[in-house]
């Protein structure tokens, strides 16, 4: 095989092994993202139930 | 100070994240018939066990709330089957990105792949399923059962590289060949970032399981509200 084509196949597979590890390291950051934002959004609706049970207790 | 140790770990992985990602860029040398694409094997493999030790914890968990009745397994077997879903997209993807240079096809129904797309449909089923119902006692039974059913595809997943010879090679790790089929620093390579990735999906599984706790917590002060208005009412 010619240097130019082997050049080529090892830019082609140094890409491909690139997006690979993207790839992989993506799908775990939106997971984590997804998984922060859940937990604001719950934090968010206990305080809101908390503070709506509260309000149903307390003698007017 | 369980905040503290869900940091702990996730940042001790992250450090053996990056350090194993040194060893795999900058000292491994390129496999002699695949040149540098190999590498992504030091996420496929581990992201796949992870999946599969996933799934084998939620089988256990699901066995345990079935004979209990004690839904905190329940929302730890939640946590843990989401975690092992996504590192389970993690291997697929992977898999899918190396197989395109190697096989020169992205896909094939083969064997493992199918068998694997088809416990992440699964999995992904058992997701929303729990979505679906409200009751958390029938939705905890559902779920257990439908995660022992899941299990059985996750053997197959095991033993199908063993079973029919495909597209997919055939096993390479020593504790399943006895040694030989790969070179032990890679090998080494791969249980090292197992680790990492092992430890950063407990550290996910227990962000998760908090959140399931909050969730049941908001459940439980919906339904206290409830009774006391129709109380009133």
């Amino acid at each position: 095989m010619d240097p130019h084509t082997l050049a080529l196949m090892y830019a082609r597979n140094f890409m491909f092994m690139f997006y690979g590890f993207s790839a992989a390291w993506l799908i775990v950051a939106v997971y984590v993202i997804s998984l922060a934002r859940r937990g604001a959004r719950l934090k968010k609706e206990l305080d809101d139930v908390r503070r709506l049970t509260d309000s149903a207790d307390s003698p007017l | 100070m369980r905040e503290k140790f869900v940091v702990g770990l996730a940042a001790a992985a992250g450090l053996l994240l990056a350090f194993d990602l040194y060893r795999i860029l900058l000292v491994l040398p390129d496999e002699a018939m695949q040149g540098a694409i190999y590498r992504i094997m030091f996420f496929h493999i581990p992201a796949a066990l992870t999946g599969f030790t996933g799934y084998f914890v939620a089988l256990i968990l699901s066995v345990l709330y079935l004979s209990s009745g004690n839904l905190k397994y329940d929302s730890l077997a939640a946590s843990v089957t989401e975690v092992a879903l996504v590192f389970s997209c993690v291997n697929i993807v992977t898999g899918s990105i190396w197989a395109r240079v190697i096989w020169g096809i992205w896909w094939t129904w083969d064997y493992r792949l199918t068998s694997t797309l088809i416990s992440i449909l699964i999995y992904a089923g058992y997701l929303m399923l729990r979505r679906a119902i409200d009751e958390p006692t029938q939705r905890a039974r559902l779920s257990a059962a439908l995660s022992i059913f899941g299990c059985v595809d996750v053997v197959i997943i095991w033993k199908s590289i063993e079973w029919f010879r495909t597209q997919h090679p055939g096993p390479v790790l020593s504790i399943r060949t006895g040694g030989g089929n790969i070179d032990p620093a890679m090998e080494h390579m791969i249980y090292y970032n197992l680790l990492a990735i092992l430890m950063l999906a407990t550290a996910l599984v227990l962000v998760r399981t908090r959140q399931e706790d909050i969730s049941r917590e908001i459940d439980s002060l919906r339904r206290t509200a409830n009774a006391a208005e129709r109380n009133i009412a």
